[in-house]
């Protein structure tokens, strides 16, 4: 085959994805912002996706700060500036590893569950069944899976904010002998609004990306078990290749002078 | 008989790629009438019907209900038309996180007919009208054998009173006795509510039941309509071979073609 034909065929085949995605991008948010609202839908995704992914969180941002405290510790030690720990532990949890974290694991356990749950409706008829019940399936599947994604990731964030720098606290003190209130003061004197608020903007994107990936793999999934699993699968990896690449941007359109 | 069908196709084609699905459907419905529509697999009866939901569109040609073409439907338009249809599908396609009277119920509460409770005991109703106990309608669908859960699928679908009804297969995947009973129930309910009826099957016991006339559908097209009596002497050689279930005749030639 020629090669040019072949680099042009990658090439359509990923502006026809991402035209795919950007029209049930729109199409997703029409239905989030125009009534009917499926509140039961919408209270069981916010537990869902909020609440039953607050210990992966949880686990993943204590250990990231813990190892954080650490890591920053010996590195500064080399040039004395061992002091500065409880700054760099602040400000890169709070901007870039709670969002980042919370981000990829909420990708793997709610992005892949949602293609699994949607794909299988789709590839039972569960679907078309919705659409015969009066029941728009943009409506009733993907718009309270959003608002639960955007609504619930912050939150999520904000709770591992808080545990990573008592990760990075609980190594600062017991294990590298600082001294506990020099480390808050140290903590709270580097750290400004803007950071925390940056980690949240980031992190309702984040959310965005997730759920939005989940659902279009799910709702054009194909073929049986094996088009659930392949819709599984793209939904995890397009979710953590576009959380770090909005991840870039928004970090360019926050801090970049 | 009515003048206008209740519904109809007129030249109906589609294509899934370079798949030629229908290749000019003509057909009509009249108000009331069982149409049994009998075809090998993968000859385009579930894609017809479906052309009616709206959950697939054709590429070209007329499908109305009550005289108004429905292919270019607006959304208020699709809701009115699917709002009189009810449909079983093939596999059930019941919801597997909803318990068995919020299936049947579904309908009743996404279009505000009924609020949750109504909705409940017209549920129970209906599930009575299909032979099943009120202590089924607390069970989840994986919790029922597959005659069951084509039982509530058939609640589900005429839980609403439609004037249409669609029937997928509605025997596949059932033991003769059972397929017996489904065949019964859908005569029954169809009899009761006074609804128009479209079952698709490739079951000849299902058809010689269910029907008041029978269409064949053969590459794309509809090749023979019929009273239920003609089946056995349909003066067609290709009907006649698919009725007695022979393995020489011409749709064997097109298998080897």
């Amino acid at each position: 085959m020629n090669p040019l034909a072949s680099i042009g065929a990658v090439v359509l085949a990923f502006f026809t994805a991402t035209g795919r995605v950007a029209i049930f991008a729109g199409r997703a948010l029409y239905h989030v912002v125009t009534p009917p609202m499926h509140f039961r839908q919408m209270l069981r995704q916010l537990v869902d996706v909020g609440y039953y992914s607050l210990p992966v969180v949880a686990l993943t941002t204590l250990f990231s700060g813990m190892v954080l405290a650490l890591q920053s510790y010996t590195g500064f030690a080399r040039f004395s500036a061992e002091g500065a720990v409880a700054s760099v532990v602040v400000l890169s949890m709070t901007r870039e590893l709670a969002p980042v974290l919370a981000g990829l694991m909420v990708a793997g356990r709610v992005g892949a569950a949602m293609a699994a749950e949607i794909g299988t409706m789709r590839v039972t008829e569960q679907i078309d069944a919705l659409a015969t019940l009066s029941t728009n399936p943009m409506k009733y599947l993907v718009a309270p899976r959003i608002i639960a994604g955007v609504l619930t990731l912050p939150l999520l964030v904000l709770v591992g904010d808080i545990i990573g720098v008592m990760g990075g606290y609980l190594v600062g003190v017991y294990r590298l002998d600082f001294n506990p209130s020099a480390y808050v003061q140290q903590t709270w004197a580097f750290v400004e609004t803007l950071d925390v608020m940056s980690g949240l903007v980031k992190a309702a994107v984040f959310g965005f990306i997730v759920t939005l990936m989940g659902c279009y793999h799910g709702y054009n999934s194909r073929g049986g078990a094996q088009g659930v699993g392949i819709a599984t699968t793209n939904a995890v990896v397009s979710s953590a290749i576009l959380i770090l690449v909005a991840n870039y941007v928004l970090t360019e359109s926050f801090f970049s002078k | 008989m009515s003048s206008q069908p209740k519904i109809s196709f007129e030249d109906v084609h589609l294509a899934f790629g370079p798949k030629q699905v229908l290749r000019g459907v003509d057909l009509a419905v009249d108000p009331g009438e069982s149409l049994v529509i009998i075809g090998g697999s993968g000859s385009g009866k579930s894609v017809l019907i479906k052309t009616v939901l709206g959950i697939t569109r054709p590429d070209k040609g007329v499908v109305a209900v009550d005289g108004e073409d429905i292919v270019d439907a607006s959304a208020r338009l699709r809701n009115t038309v699917n709002a009189k249809i009810g449909m079983l599908f093939q596999g059930g396609a019941l919801f597997d996180s909803l318990p068995v009277w919020e299936n049947v119920g579904f309908g009743l509460i996404q279009s505000g007919v009924m609020d949750r409770q109504q909705a409940r005991v017209k549920a129970i109703d209906t599930l009575a009208r299909v032979g099943l106990d009120e202590h089924v309608s607390t069970l989840l669908p994986v919790e029922l054998s597959g005659g069951m859960q084509k039982r509530v699928a058939l609640a589900r679908a005429i839980a609403d009173e439609p004037e249409i009804i669609f029937f997928d297969e509605p025997t596949t995947g059932l033991d003769p006795i059972m397929s017996d009973v489904i065949n019964k129930l859908i005569v029954e309910c169809v009899r009761d509510l006074g609804a128009t009826a479209v079952t698709i099957t490739h079951d000849m016991r299902s058809a010689r039941t269910i029907a008041d006339k029978v269409a064949m559908i053969y590459e794309g097209r509809i090749i023979w309509t019929g009273g239920v009596k003609d089946l056995d002497a349909p003066n067609h050689e290709t009907v006649d071979q698919f009725v007695h279930g022979r393995a020489e005749g011409p749709i064997q030639m097109a298998v080897r073609r």
